[in-house]
Protein backbone atom coordinates (compact mmCIF):
# COMPACT_ATOMS: atom_id res chain seq x y z
CA UNK A 1 0.00 0.00 0.00
CA UNK A 2 2.77 2.02 -1.07
CA UNK A 3 0.79 4.06 -3.80
CA UNK A 4 -1.92 4.50 -1.32
CA UNK A 5 -1.54 8.44 -2.15
CA UNK A 6 -1.43 7.99 -5.94
CA UNK A 7 -4.43 5.87 -6.00
CA UNK A 8 -6.83 7.83 -4.40
CA UNK A 9 -5.46 10.87 -6.16
CA UNK A 10 -5.76 9.15 -9.27
CA UNK A 11 -9.45 7.53 -8.46
CA UNK A 12 -10.79 11.51 -7.80
CA UNK A 13 -9.50 12.69 -11.36
CA UNK A 14 -10.94 9.68 -12.57
CA UNK A 15 -14.76 10.61 -10.34
CA UNK A 16 -14.02 14.02 -11.37
CA UNK A 17 -13.53 13.10 -15.23
CA UNK A 18 -16.25 10.97 -15.71
CA UNK A 19 -18.89 12.90 -13.85
CA UNK A 20 -18.01 16.21 -16.05
CA UNK A 21 -20.96 16.55 -17.96
CA UNK A 22 -23.49 16.60 -14.66
CA UNK A 23 -21.17 18.81 -12.90
CA UNK A 24 -20.44 20.87 -15.33
CA UNK A 25 -24.59 21.45 -16.50
CA UNK A 26 -24.80 22.06 -12.17
CA UNK A 27 -22.23 24.63 -12.20
CA UNK A 28 -23.75 26.38 -15.49
CA UNK A 29 -26.75 26.14 -14.29
CA UNK A 30 -28.57 24.41 -17.09
CA UNK A 31 -30.30 21.07 -15.60
CA UNK A 32 -31.88 22.88 -12.60
CA UNK A 33 -33.50 25.45 -15.19
CA UNK A 34 -37.07 25.11 -14.79
CA UNK A 35 -39.23 24.96 -18.15
CA UNK A 36 -40.14 28.54 -18.84
CA UNK A 37 -43.76 28.13 -21.22
CA UNK A 38 -45.09 31.10 -23.04
CA UNK A 39 -48.14 30.88 -21.53
CA UNK A 40 -51.61 32.52 -23.29
CA UNK A 41 -51.43 36.22 -22.86
CA UNK A 42 -55.89 36.41 -23.08
CA UNK A 43 -57.05 32.88 -22.74
CA UNK A 44 -56.96 31.54 -19.14
CA UNK A 45 -58.95 28.36 -20.20
CA UNK A 46 -57.41 25.55 -23.35
CA UNK A 47 -59.95 23.72 -24.27
CA UNK A 48 -59.70 20.62 -22.16
CA UNK A 49 -58.38 20.53 -18.40
CA UNK A 50 -54.65 21.60 -18.86
CA UNK A 51 -53.93 17.53 -16.72
CA UNK A 52 -55.50 16.44 -19.77
CA UNK A 53 -53.75 18.56 -22.49
CA UNK A 54 -50.11 18.03 -20.57
CA UNK A 55 -50.45 14.35 -21.30
CA UNK A 56 -53.10 13.39 -24.20
CA UNK A 57 -52.79 17.20 -26.38
CA UNK A 58 -52.11 14.98 -29.07
CA UNK A 59 -55.03 12.63 -28.98
CA UNK A 60 -57.07 15.80 -29.15
CA UNK A 61 -55.47 16.52 -32.14
CA UNK A 62 -56.25 13.44 -33.88
CA UNK A 63 -59.77 13.84 -32.66
CA UNK A 64 -59.60 17.17 -34.13
CA UNK A 65 -57.88 16.01 -37.29
CA UNK A 66 -60.55 13.16 -37.84
CA UNK A 67 -63.73 14.93 -36.90
CA UNK A 68 -62.37 17.99 -39.13
CA UNK A 69 -61.30 16.16 -42.79
CA UNK A 70 -63.26 12.80 -42.37
CA UNK A 71 -66.15 13.35 -40.64
CA UNK A 72 -67.16 17.09 -41.45
CA UNK A 73 -67.44 17.93 -37.79
CA UNK A 74 -66.17 21.73 -37.67
CA UNK A 75 -66.70 22.62 -34.16
CA UNK A 76 -65.68 21.40 -30.65
CA UNK A 77 -68.13 21.44 -27.54
CA UNK A 78 -65.58 22.13 -24.94
CA UNK A 79 -65.84 20.45 -21.32
CA UNK A 80 -67.25 23.98 -20.12
CA UNK A 81 -69.67 24.34 -22.06
CA UNK A 82 -67.86 26.62 -25.10
CA UNK A 83 -67.45 25.70 -28.30
CA UNK A 84 -64.60 26.09 -30.25
CA UNK A 85 -64.09 25.96 -34.27
CA UNK A 86 -61.63 23.00 -35.15
CA UNK A 87 -59.05 24.31 -36.34
CA UNK A 88 -55.06 23.95 -35.18
CA UNK A 89 -53.88 27.32 -36.74
CA UNK A 90 -57.29 29.10 -36.02
CA UNK A 91 -57.80 28.11 -32.43
CA UNK A 92 -54.54 26.80 -31.12
CA UNK A 93 -52.28 28.90 -32.46
CA UNK A 94 -54.02 32.28 -33.32
CA UNK A 95 -55.95 32.68 -30.15
CA UNK A 96 -53.71 30.91 -27.73
CA UNK A 97 -50.08 29.65 -28.03
CA UNK A 98 -49.30 32.50 -30.52
CA UNK A 99 -45.69 31.02 -30.75
CA UNK A 100 -45.25 27.19 -31.14
CA UNK A 101 -41.16 28.18 -31.05
CA UNK A 102 -42.14 29.41 -27.08
CA UNK A 103 -44.12 26.94 -26.33
CA UNK A 104 -44.52 23.50 -28.46
CA UNK A 105 -41.15 23.33 -29.54
CA UNK A 106 -39.24 24.53 -26.08
CA UNK A 107 -41.43 22.14 -23.74
CA UNK A 108 -40.74 18.98 -26.47
CA UNK A 109 -37.31 20.07 -26.48
CA UNK A 110 -37.37 20.02 -22.80
CA UNK A 111 -39.14 16.61 -22.81
CA UNK A 112 -36.59 15.49 -25.71
CA UNK A 113 -39.60 14.35 -27.50
CA UNK A 114 -39.48 15.28 -31.54
CA UNK A 115 -42.14 17.87 -32.57
CA UNK A 116 -44.66 16.15 -34.75
CA UNK A 117 -44.81 17.83 -38.17
CA UNK A 118 -48.04 19.76 -37.76
CA UNK A 119 -46.30 23.11 -38.92
CA UNK A 120 -45.21 21.64 -42.37
CA UNK A 121 -49.03 22.20 -43.64
CA UNK A 122 -50.55 23.87 -41.01
CA UNK A 123 -49.85 27.05 -40.89
CA UNK A 124 -47.54 28.79 -37.65
CA UNK A 125 -49.35 32.68 -37.93
CA UNK A 126 -46.11 34.08 -36.73
CA UNK A 127 -44.27 32.60 -40.36
CA UNK A 128 -47.26 35.37 -41.91
CA UNK A 129 -46.05 37.96 -39.44
CA UNK A 130 -42.23 37.96 -39.96
CA UNK A 131 -42.71 37.11 -44.14
CA UNK A 132 -44.88 40.16 -43.62
CA UNK A 133 -42.93 42.92 -42.33
CA UNK B 1 -110.73 7.72 -20.07
CA UNK B 2 -112.75 10.48 -21.19
CA UNK B 3 -111.68 13.94 -19.99
CA UNK B 4 -113.86 17.44 -20.23
CA UNK B 5 -113.06 20.19 -22.58
CA UNK B 6 -111.77 22.15 -19.87
CA UNK B 7 -109.74 19.79 -18.57
CA UNK B 8 -107.94 19.14 -21.48
CA UNK B 9 -107.92 22.69 -22.27
CA UNK B 10 -105.90 23.34 -18.43
CA UNK B 11 -103.66 20.61 -19.01
CA UNK B 12 -102.83 21.53 -22.63
CA UNK B 13 -102.56 25.48 -21.19
CA UNK B 14 -100.00 24.03 -18.34
CA UNK B 15 -98.02 22.39 -20.11
CA UNK B 16 -97.35 24.94 -22.91
CA UNK B 17 -96.39 27.40 -19.96
CA UNK B 18 -94.11 24.39 -18.78
CA UNK B 19 -92.12 24.66 -22.29
CA UNK B 20 -92.28 27.99 -23.13
CA UNK B 21 -90.51 28.30 -19.01
CA UNK B 22 -87.97 26.15 -19.72
CA UNK B 23 -86.81 27.79 -23.13
CA UNK B 24 -86.48 31.14 -21.33
CA UNK B 25 -84.53 29.55 -18.54
CA UNK B 26 -82.46 27.87 -21.05
CA UNK B 27 -81.67 31.21 -22.88
CA UNK B 28 -80.54 32.97 -19.81
CA UNK B 29 -78.64 29.85 -18.13
CA UNK B 30 -77.85 27.46 -20.48
CA UNK B 31 -74.46 27.20 -22.87
CA UNK B 32 -73.55 30.42 -24.69
CA UNK B 33 -71.60 29.33 -27.93
CA UNK B 34 -68.55 31.46 -27.69
CA UNK B 35 -67.89 31.16 -31.19
CA UNK B 36 -71.74 30.55 -33.52
CA UNK B 37 -70.59 29.07 -36.91
CA UNK B 38 -72.40 30.72 -40.38
CA UNK B 39 -74.83 27.88 -40.95
CA UNK B 40 -73.11 25.22 -43.67
CA UNK B 41 -74.30 24.96 -47.23
CA UNK B 42 -75.23 21.75 -47.62
CA UNK B 43 -76.43 19.34 -50.21
CA UNK B 44 -77.45 15.82 -51.14
CA UNK B 45 -75.19 15.83 -54.28
CA UNK B 46 -72.98 18.89 -55.10
CA UNK B 47 -72.04 19.46 -59.02
CA UNK B 48 -71.11 22.83 -60.43
CA UNK B 49 -72.10 24.06 -64.06
CA UNK B 50 -69.73 26.07 -66.19
CA UNK B 51 -71.11 28.42 -68.85
CA UNK B 52 -68.27 27.88 -71.66
CA UNK B 53 -69.64 30.88 -73.86
CA UNK B 54 -70.36 33.30 -70.49
CA UNK B 55 -66.25 32.25 -69.62
CA UNK B 56 -65.00 32.82 -72.87
CA UNK B 57 -66.33 36.49 -72.88
CA UNK B 58 -63.33 38.01 -71.48
CA UNK B 59 -60.73 36.73 -73.37
CA UNK B 60 -57.61 35.42 -70.68
CA UNK B 61 -59.66 35.75 -67.33
CA UNK B 62 -57.95 33.30 -64.80
CA UNK B 63 -59.85 35.33 -61.85
CA UNK B 64 -61.13 31.80 -60.93
CA UNK B 65 -57.96 30.34 -60.71
CA UNK B 66 -56.24 33.01 -59.15
CA UNK B 67 -58.64 32.51 -56.34
CA UNK B 68 -58.81 29.02 -56.48
CA UNK B 69 -55.01 29.02 -55.79
CA UNK B 70 -54.45 32.00 -53.61
CA UNK B 71 -57.51 30.41 -51.32
CA UNK B 72 -55.58 26.98 -51.17
CA UNK B 73 -52.36 28.08 -51.15
CA UNK B 74 -51.47 26.07 -54.46
CA UNK B 75 -47.95 26.70 -55.29
CA UNK B 76 -46.53 28.15 -58.68
CA UNK B 77 -43.92 26.22 -60.12
CA UNK B 78 -41.74 27.93 -63.56
CA UNK B 79 -41.19 24.41 -64.34
CA UNK B 80 -44.16 22.55 -66.05
CA UNK B 81 -42.76 18.79 -64.62
CA UNK B 82 -43.31 20.39 -61.19
CA UNK B 83 -46.97 21.68 -61.82
CA UNK B 84 -49.56 21.80 -58.95
CA UNK B 85 -53.17 22.57 -60.43
CA UNK B 86 -56.75 22.66 -58.99
CA UNK B 87 -58.45 25.15 -61.94
CA UNK B 88 -56.36 24.86 -65.05
CA UNK B 89 -57.25 25.92 -68.83
CA UNK B 90 -56.58 23.71 -71.86
CA UNK B 91 -57.77 24.07 -75.10
CA UNK B 92 -61.70 22.46 -76.36
CA UNK B 93 -59.95 19.28 -77.26
CA UNK B 94 -58.16 18.50 -74.88
CA UNK B 95 -60.65 18.74 -72.74
CA UNK B 96 -63.16 17.00 -74.58
CA UNK B 97 -61.64 14.87 -76.14
CA UNK B 98 -64.89 12.91 -77.43
CA UNK B 99 -66.03 15.83 -78.78
CA UNK B 100 -63.25 16.27 -81.49
CA UNK B 101 -64.76 17.57 -84.47
CA UNK B 102 -62.44 19.21 -87.22
CA UNK B 103 -65.59 21.72 -88.61
CA UNK B 104 -65.90 22.82 -84.59
CA UNK B 105 -67.77 26.06 -83.98
CA UNK B 106 -65.73 29.07 -84.22
CA UNK B 107 -66.68 29.54 -80.43
CA UNK B 108 -65.34 26.90 -79.29
CA UNK B 109 -62.40 25.74 -81.31
CA UNK B 110 -58.79 26.56 -79.93
CA UNK B 111 -60.17 28.46 -77.24
CA UNK B 112 -59.04 27.30 -73.53
CA UNK B 113 -61.71 25.26 -71.07
CA UNK B 114 -61.95 24.80 -67.99
CA UNK B 115 -60.79 22.33 -66.11
CA UNK B 116 -61.38 20.96 -62.29
CA UNK B 117 -61.74 17.27 -60.60
CA UNK B 118 -64.92 16.21 -61.90
CA UNK B 119 -65.58 14.82 -58.22
CA UNK B 120 -66.92 12.19 -60.20
CA UNK B 121 -70.05 9.99 -58.79
CA UNK B 122 -67.71 6.71 -59.61
CA UNK B 123 -64.42 7.98 -58.93
CA UNK B 124 -61.82 5.81 -59.48
CA UNK B 125 -59.18 7.52 -58.22
CA UNK B 126 -61.00 6.38 -54.76
CA UNK B 127 -60.76 2.86 -55.92
CA UNK B 128 -57.29 2.78 -55.95
CA UNK B 129 -56.04 4.65 -53.09
CA UNK B 130 -54.51 1.99 -50.62
CA UNK B 131 -54.81 4.24 -47.78
CA UNK B 132 -58.33 5.53 -47.84
CA UNK B 133 -56.72 8.77 -47.99
CA UNK B 134 -59.22 10.08 -50.89
CA UNK B 135 -62.90 9.04 -50.49
CA UNK B 136 -66.41 10.32 -52.15
CA UNK B 137 -68.29 11.70 -48.87
CA UNK B 138 -72.42 11.83 -48.18
CA UNK B 139 -72.95 14.82 -50.69
CA UNK B 140 -70.79 13.70 -53.42
CA UNK B 141 -67.60 15.24 -52.55
CA UNK B 142 -64.35 13.65 -53.73
CA UNK B 143 -62.22 14.47 -50.54
CA UNK B 144 -58.83 14.16 -49.10
CA UNK B 145 -57.22 13.61 -46.21
CA UNK B 146 -53.76 14.86 -46.72
CA UNK B 147 -52.70 13.56 -43.66
CA UNK B 148 -53.23 9.91 -44.67
CA UNK B 149 -51.73 10.63 -48.22
CA UNK B 150 -48.90 8.51 -48.71
CA UNK B 151 -47.83 9.73 -52.11
CA UNK B 152 -48.03 6.42 -54.07
CA UNK B 153 -49.93 8.27 -56.84
CA UNK B 154 -52.06 5.37 -57.60
CA UNK B 155 -55.22 7.94 -57.86
CA UNK B 156 -52.67 10.46 -60.16
CA UNK B 157 -53.07 7.05 -62.50
CA UNK B 158 -56.33 6.05 -62.17
CA UNK B 159 -58.00 9.81 -62.71
CA UNK B 160 -58.65 9.71 -66.57
CA UNK B 161 -58.76 13.74 -66.05
CA UNK B 162 -55.05 14.55 -65.07
CA UNK B 163 -56.90 16.50 -61.52
CA UNK B 164 -54.35 15.92 -59.20
CA UNK B 165 -50.79 16.87 -58.71
CA UNK B 166 -48.05 15.49 -57.15
CA UNK B 167 -45.69 18.15 -54.25
CA UNK B 168 -42.60 16.75 -56.18
CA UNK B 169 -41.05 19.57 -53.85
CA UNK B 170 -41.78 21.46 -50.44
CA UNK B 171 -44.48 23.79 -51.70
CA UNK B 172 -43.98 26.25 -49.36
CA UNK B 173 -41.35 27.90 -51.05
CA UNK B 174 -43.39 28.47 -54.42
CA UNK B 175 -46.59 29.98 -52.63
CA UNK B 176 -46.54 33.67 -52.93
CA UNK B 177 -48.69 34.84 -50.11
CA UNK B 178 -49.52 32.29 -47.22
CA UNK B 179 -53.11 32.43 -46.65
CA UNK B 180 -52.84 31.23 -43.24
CA UNK B 181 -57.13 29.58 -43.27
CA UNK B 182 -55.82 27.07 -45.56
CA UNK B 183 -52.76 24.67 -44.91
CA UNK B 184 -50.13 23.98 -47.24
CA UNK B 185 -48.97 20.74 -48.25
CA UNK B 186 -46.05 19.02 -47.94
CA UNK B 187 -43.56 17.07 -50.32
CA UNK B 188 -44.59 13.57 -51.31
CA UNK B 189 -48.33 14.39 -50.73
CA UNK B 190 -51.29 14.61 -53.63
CA UNK B 191 -53.29 16.98 -54.40
CA UNK B 192 -56.80 18.32 -56.46
CA UNK B 193 -59.37 20.98 -56.07
CA UNK B 194 -61.55 20.09 -53.03
CA UNK B 195 -65.22 21.84 -54.20
CA UNK B 196 -64.30 24.21 -51.36
CA UNK B 197 -65.67 22.07 -49.12
CA UNK B 198 -63.89 24.43 -45.89
CA UNK B 199 -65.99 27.43 -47.45
CA UNK B 200 -69.14 25.85 -47.84
CA UNK B 201 -69.18 24.67 -44.39
CA UNK B 202 -68.81 28.57 -43.76
CA UNK B 203 -72.00 28.97 -45.79
CA UNK B 204 -70.20 30.33 -48.40
CA UNK B 205 -69.94 29.35 -52.53
CA UNK B 206 -66.73 27.88 -54.17
CA UNK B 207 -63.98 30.42 -54.36
CA UNK B 208 -63.58 30.05 -58.20
CA UNK B 209 -67.70 30.50 -58.24
CA UNK B 210 -67.57 33.67 -56.14
CA UNK B 211 -64.58 35.24 -58.05
CA UNK B 212 -66.17 34.65 -61.68
CA UNK B 213 -66.38 38.20 -63.44
CA UNK B 214 -68.94 37.26 -65.39
CA UNK B 215 -71.05 34.79 -62.78
CA UNK B 216 -70.43 31.73 -65.97
CA UNK B 217 -70.08 29.02 -62.72
CA UNK B 218 -72.67 28.26 -61.05
CA UNK B 219 -72.68 25.80 -57.81
CA UNK B 220 -75.61 23.97 -56.54
CA UNK B 221 -77.48 20.70 -55.52
CA UNK B 222 -78.31 17.84 -58.43
CA UNK B 223 -80.51 16.52 -56.14
CA UNK B 224 -83.17 19.47 -56.01
CA UNK B 225 -84.85 19.89 -59.12
CA UNK B 226 -85.30 23.89 -58.31
CA UNK B 227 -81.87 24.15 -57.58
CA UNK B 228 -79.80 26.80 -60.23
CA UNK B 229 -77.54 23.85 -61.96
CA UNK B 230 -80.97 21.68 -62.64
CA UNK B 231 -82.60 24.25 -63.78
CA UNK B 232 -79.44 25.09 -66.35
CA UNK B 233 -79.05 21.57 -67.08
CA UNK B 234 -83.00 21.30 -67.98
CA UNK B 235 -82.72 24.30 -70.58
CA UNK B 236 -79.59 23.75 -72.25
CA UNK B 237 -77.55 21.84 -74.00
CA UNK B 238 -74.78 20.71 -70.87
CA UNK B 239 -71.61 18.39 -72.25
CA UNK B 240 -69.18 16.30 -69.51
CA UNK B 241 -66.07 15.46 -69.75
CA UNK B 242 -65.22 11.88 -71.45
CA UNK B 243 -68.60 10.74 -70.39
CA UNK B 244 -68.15 7.36 -72.31
CA UNK B 245 -65.84 5.93 -69.24
CA UNK B 246 -68.54 6.10 -66.73
CA UNK B 247 -67.24 8.01 -64.30
CA UNK B 248 -69.93 10.47 -64.19
CA UNK B 249 -68.43 13.64 -63.58
CA UNK B 250 -70.55 15.99 -62.01
CA UNK B 251 -69.37 19.08 -63.22
CA UNK B 252 -70.96 20.18 -66.79
CA UNK B 253 -70.19 22.52 -69.14
CA UNK B 254 -73.20 24.12 -71.45
CA UNK B 255 -72.54 25.18 -74.63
Amino acid sequence: MRDQGLIFVGLLVFLGLITFPVSYNLIAGKTSKPLELQLPAVEKQCVAPIDYMKTSHMKLLFQWRDDRVRRDIRTYAAYDGKSYAISFTGTCLTKCHTSKADFCDRCHNYMGIQTPNCTDCHIDPKLIQRSGE
Amino acid sequence: MIISRKRFLQVTGVSLLVAAGEKLMGAFSGVVPSEAPAPALTARRWAMVVDLPKCYRKEGCIKCIEACHAAHNVPKFIDHALEVKWIWKDSFENVFPSQENHYLAATFKDKPALAFCNHCDNPPCVRVCPTQATWKREDGIVMMDWHRCIGCRYCMAACPYGSRSFNWTNPRSNIAKLDPDFPTRTKGVVEKCTFCEERLGKGKLPACVEACPEKAMAFGDLDDSHSQVRELLGSRYSIRRKPELGTQPEIFYLV
